[in-house]
């Protein structure tokens, strides 16, 4: 932001250096926790996330390049608010909230309440936001993020992160959130709600993918057009979704 | 100590904040009085003359510009100088003992792992940083660990080539040494 001289903030404060901010780790009740110095390369290589939060183990590896993943962390992303930034859309399928810390001590706020529009967040200018905190799953967490990028490192074209809680057959809570198609990140509430309380079958796997594609506000640009925009919304999002039904058929 | 040059108008050069740091660079301590807002490409290019480093984009797009910070590679125009303030830069300058190549550098060589060269001391660090991790990796993994590095000649596939041969290498060295 500083080069493109978007920004020139008269004061810096590195942030790098508080220690002890770089964790990740899932409490007894299954919240998990990333600390603002967590990495992407950190919950990439994590041990924790396949089985405990499927959508951000599928994300972490497509946010930008392997190298520029040694540095990037996921709650500065979400503070950065780009409209194309990965995490926000993954925080926001999985109903997650930022932990502010100021003068006048601590205070959660929903993502979906964080981000406010394009590179703006919910922050005052004497916090910083500490830690990312995603809710105990309702049942088995389920999920996946597909992103569609012109090459490796690319920002998203279009993204779709879909996050489900399985309880028994049927779906205890969905999420949805897209990535890139609109001013900010976009929660598919209506289509999250075509899921919920149960069970995945083709018919609500269409209709869910067809009210995301319509829930997306994409513009025309060098990315491709407006139109070839939603319908990756909605093949991305029936993807996601048919995987899912796919192996817990197989599993049955 | 090194100190960067500015030009400053009359006058003004205490309006100016600056900051002293010292930074490791390839096992010598070095000093420096930086303004905050130099970025550790810069440093290590202007400030140190370590010109191996190479900028193609100041955006962290290319990664020519990719050191190792502690062991992990960085693209060096994402970062501050005054950030790596207490931690150690390896560069290519890094890379060659006192009389050989390293086996990275052999490798380039010997399977035409560059053509014009200036992605290559950025595919290089980040071709470090991956053997150090993983000593035999898959023509897979090394595409992916270079895949934040462009390349506008070679298309790749000898840059490929080239950290094969160099683990094979170094897989023999480490061999000898157990011998
Ligand atoms: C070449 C390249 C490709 C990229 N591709 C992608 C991509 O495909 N998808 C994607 O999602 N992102 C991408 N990014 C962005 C990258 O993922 C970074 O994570 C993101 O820019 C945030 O970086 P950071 O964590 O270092 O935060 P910074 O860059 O340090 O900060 C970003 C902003 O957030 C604020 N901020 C950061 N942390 C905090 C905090 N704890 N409290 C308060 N404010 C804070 C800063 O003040 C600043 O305004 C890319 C970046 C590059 C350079
Ligand atoms: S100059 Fe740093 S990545 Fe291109
Ligand atoms: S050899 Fe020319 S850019 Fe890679």
């Amino acid at each position: 932001m500083m080069k493109l001289r978007f920004a020139s903030p008269e004061m810096l404060v590195d942030i790098n250096e508080i220690p002890d901010l770089d964790y990740h780790r899932v409490d007894d009740d299954g919240t998990i926790r990333v600390g603002a110095v967590c990495r992407h390369a950190d919950l990439e290589r994590s041990s924790l996330l396949d089985t405990r939060q499927p959508t951000m183990a599928a994300a972490a590896p497509l946010v930008a390049d392997p190298i520029v993943r040694m540095r990037g962390t996921l709650v500065g992303s979400v503070c950065h608010a780009d409209p194309q930034g990965d995490w926000a859309s993954v925080m926001t399928a999985l109903d997650a909230s930022i932990i502010a810390q100021g003068p006048n001590g601590r205070r959660s706020i929903a993502v979906r309440d964080f981000v406010l529009g394009p590179f703006q967040n919910a922050l005052a200018f004497d916090e910083i936001a500490v830690e990312a905190v995603v809710p105990t799953p309702r049942g088995m967490p389920a999920g996946g993020y597909l992103k569609l990028e012109r090459r490796v490192g690319d920002y998203a074209t279009v993204g779709v992160a879909v996050a489900i809680d399985r309880v028994g057959s049927q779906v205890g809570r969905a999420g949805i959130a897209l990535t890139a198609v609109g001013p900010a990140t976009i929660a598919a509430d209506a289509a999250a709600q075509k899921l919920t309380g149960r069970p995945l079958t083709a018919d609500n796997i269409g209709e869910a993918a067809e009210l995301a594609a319509e829930a997306a506000q994409p513009k025309s640009d060098h990315r491709g057009s407006a139109d070839f925009k939603r319908q990756m919304v909605r093949v991305f999002t029936s993807r996601i979704l048919t995987g899912l039904l796919r192996s817990e058929e197989e599993a049955a | 100590m090194t100190s960067l040059f500015r030009e400053v108008t009359p006058g003004t050069a205490e309006e100016i904040p600056v900051r002293e740091i010292t930074v490791t660079v390839n096992g010598q301590r070095r000093s420096a009085v930086v303004e905050p807002r130099l970025v550790l490409a810069h440093l290590l290019r202007q400030g140190f003359k370590l010109t191996g480093t190479h900028t193609g984009c100041d955006t962290s797009n290319c990664g020519a510009c990719t050191v190792l910070v502690d062991g992990r590679p960085v693209k060096s125009c994402t970062m501050f100088a005054v950030q790596a303030d207490g931690h150690e830069v390896m560069t290519v300058e890094g890379l060659a003992g006192p009389s050989e190549l390293h086996p990275l550098q052999e490798g380039f060589k010997e399977e035409h792992g560059l053509q014009c060269g200036f992605c290559t001391p950025g595919m290089m660090m980040a071709s470090k940083a991956l053997l150090d991790e993983n000593p035999s990796p898959t023509e897979d993994e090394i595409r992916w660990a270079l895949s934040g590095n462009l390349c506008r000649c070679t298309g790749y596939q000898n840059i490929v080539k080239a950290v094969m041969w160099a683990a094979g290498k170094l897989d023999g060295e480490t061999a000898e040494v157990q011998a």
